[in-house]
């Protein structure tokens, strides 16, 4: 019986371990398909930033209820994962709380934290639940969450009070099952439903504990594979996105090296750098498509938990207009994942006539864009929407020559005014001689 | 008068620093008067400046921003093609965008310098005593409230220097609600100032315009030519325009110099 148990949960284990990570290699396939760049400099820096923005949630803090909240969740995930280590042990070699005697009394002592953990979390879970259906908090309930992200946050909420009931269950019943025996009182919560069902017998009890672990760890078997097809996959990405986010200023925009060498070669051949042969593969101007984005915008997006702290600061979404930080990396992330399809389905990329301009983001959306940067300040992970933003507006003026008439104007004073408005080169130290002569 | 750098290299002279106006401080009727704040206060305090005068260009920041790259690149070019050639080691601007992109975008192109944004520049001239505030100055006691423009706050940091100048006029400083790091966008950026706005329900500068009102200052500082005449349309459009001023922080001092 114990041995049947055995094969089912290592059979269990294996296809969940399996299925996890064929999808994770396709997300980093997915993830290599946008363009390189190379984020490996300054690593000290980097590392900081894993620990400050990462492990230590520092810009969530600039809204405390929801930190404090969702660090609970955190912690509980963390450390919580320590007793799912005791329970892949137990379940792979048939023993029972293999932790528990090497620790001794200690033992409860750290099932009894887990408990708080566990209570702490579903309080926690419980208010989000609260924040998006009853109170619905602006940004949790925005149009752009309509359908899947909504049931997709509602589903990750439930899935984990079925995970804490279950694990506080099991315990409340081994409480129970010591009760009875004399032998001890439970643990810490645990210990305070355990006398409830102290009138069932003994393999009633056995059997309740033993539904509650295979459901504990079947349940979290299945949330892990349910990861990556949710915005909940931030709970593994958020670490190497810290690590690989922006060490710039915020204001810094990339530079288009082969831009600037088609001017060079205009203006001074003899600066540029020579062609040669092996000449690197001819990039559209800006992004069309998520290939043209940069690896680590493509990694944004799978990071991104749709939290919606960037449009909720975002000055153009405040006002009414189109734009929307957040759904600019939902609509990279979906498109992606549609491109990862046609390549799972066809071996290679096959033109299906669609691309993220246009068909996901539209050029109203990004003509909105101030370029202000609260979007990225704002974003607890280091994920930056203006990037994407500003690559997709490169490819509609220089590939696509699609600018307002304002702009275009304001291009060409600067072409022929050196000004963006029309007045003469002329007067541009005009008012120096209308200063009192004093000055 | 004010000299241009090529009349200073005429005598193989060097100014202490190049003041480089911006488009909007050479040509907008409003940010003219930041420019020549700036300028009085520099002439007074005797700062040695140049400025580039009709060699100066647009440094192609709303170009770049819109997604012109060629034209930002070539811009940028002649700009530093004009630099590099006086040898300009230090550069002292009145705009945050013209700041930005010489602080961060033209480094690697070939045109590295030391560059301040005026703020900076006047907090250095008053921590150094040279820009001495008269003592009951027009603005003692007087509420101001300080806009924070994208491109010096989240962009490259300087929230304090700005501050501290508003503190040497001995006015009572008040915050709104989104200000530093948080602050909120005037909505010129990114080329807006030069297109319509998108569709919306209220405009970006009359959002915040109303956000600067309801602290009760008077005095609404800014330290950008673009969040100036966008937050001063704001305060038109809640006819506010008799009760609240909107001021760069550059005419603030000039206002306020001991004489």
């Amino acid at each position: 019986m114990h041995l049947l148990q055995q094969i089912i949960f290592i059979l269990c284990a294996g296809a969940a371990i399996g299925i996890f990570t064929k999808k994770v290699v396709e997300v980093r396939r997915n993830i290599l398909l946008g363009r390189d760049e190379d984020l490996t400099d300054q690593s000290g820096k980097r590392w900081r930033n894993v620990l400050l923005l990462a492990f230590g949630q520092k810009k969530m803090f600039k809204r405390p209820l929801p930190a404090v909240l969702h660090f609970f969740v955190y912690a509980g995930f963390v450390l919580i994962n320590i007793e799912v280590l005791e329970i892949l042990i137990d379940g792979i070699f048939g023993t029972e709380r293999i932790f528990q005697a090497p620790l001794g009394t200690f033992y409860n002592v750290v099932i009894g934290f887990f408990e708080i953990l566990a209570v702490l979390t579903l309080v926690a879970v419980i208010v989000f639940l609260i924040r998006r259906n009853i109170l619905k908090v602006k940004r949790l309930s925005m149009h752009e969450l309509d359908g899947f992200p909504k049931r997709d946050a509602n589903t990750i909420l439930y899935i984990e009070i079925v995970l804490m009931c279950m694990l506080l269950l099991m315990n409340a019943m081994e409480g129970a099952i010591q009760l009875k025996e004399g032998v001890g009182d439970g643990f810490l919560i645990s210990r305070l439903i355990a006398p409830i069902f102290i009138g069932l017998s003994l393999d009633t009890l056995n059997i309740i504990k033993h539904t509650c672990w295979w459901g504990h760890i079947l349940g979290i078997f299945a949330f892990l594979n349910y990861l990556p097809y949710s915005k909940h996959f931030h709970i593994l990405l958020a670490f190497p996105n810290a690590f690989y986010t922006r060490l710039t200023p915020q204001g810094k925009m990339a530079n288009m090296p082969e831009v600037q060498n088609e001017v060079l070669y205009m203006m001074q051949p003899e600066l540029a750098p020579p062609t040669t042969d092996a000449a690197p593969v001819q990039h559209r101007f800006g992004a069309k498509d998520v290939m043209d984005l940069s690896w680590k915008n493509l990694l944004d997006a799978y990071s991104c938990t749709e939290c919606g702290r960037c449009t909720s600061v975002c000055p153009a979404n405040i006002t009414g207009k189109k734009l929307s930080p957040r759904k600019i990396m939902m609509d990279t992330r979906d498109r992606l994942e549609e491109v990862g399809e046609n390549i799972n389905k066809n071996k290679s990329f096959v033109e299906d006539g669609k691309s993220l301009v246009h068909d996901y983001i539209s050029v109203e959306e990004l003509r909105a864009c101030t370029t202000c940067q609260a979007c990225v300040e704002a974003c607890p992970v280091g994920i930056e929407p203006l990037s994407i933003i500003n690559q997709l507006r490169r490819y509609l003026i220089m590939e696509e020559s699609n600018a307002p008439q304002e702009w275009n104007l304001m291009s060409s004073n600067i072409e022929n005014n050196m000004a963006p408005w029309k007045f003469s080169p002329d007067d541009r130290d005009k008012w120096a001689n209308e200063m009192e002569p004093s000055a | 008068m004010i000299k241009t750098m090529a009349e200073f290299a005429a005598n193989n002279e060097m100014p202490e620093v190049l003041f480089w106006v911006g488009c909007a401080g050479s040509f907008d009727q409003r940010a003219q008067r930041i420019t020549k704040a700036f300028a009085t206060i520099l002439t007074k305090v005797g700062v040695s400046f140049a400025i580039l005068g009709k060699e100066e260009m647009c440094t192609g920041d709303p170009a770049r921003r819109a997604g012109n790259e060629f034209l930002f690149q070539m811009m940028a070019y002649n700009n530093i093609q004009t630099l590099n050639g006086y040898g300009i080691k230090k550069i002292v601007t009145i705009c945050p965008h013209c700041f930005n992109i010489f602080t961060n975008e033209y480094p690697e192109l070939g045109g590295k310098y030391e560059v301040m944004h005026h703020s900076t520049f006047l907090q250095q001239l008053i921590n150094e005593g040279r820009v001495r505030i008269k003592e009951g100055g027009a603005f003692k006691g007087k509420k101001i409230t300080y806009h924070d423009s994208c491109y010096l706050g989240r962009a490259n940091g300087i929230f304090e220097a700005p501050r501290e100048v508003l503190k040497a006029l001995d006015a009572e400083l008040v915050e709104m609600k989104r200000c530093g790091s948080n602050g909120m966008c005037c909505g010129a950026g990114g080329a807006q100032m030069f297109k319509e706005e998108e569709a919306g329900t209220t405009r970006i500068n009359f959002e915040r315009a109303e956000e600067a009102i309801e602290t009760g200052a008077k005095i609404i500082a800014a330290n950008c030519p673009y969040c100036t005449t966008m937050l001063t349309d704001g305060v038109k459009s809640k006819e506010k325009e008799d009760d609240v001023k909107v001021m760069d922080i550059a005419e603030l001092i000039a206002a306020s110099l001991e004489d």
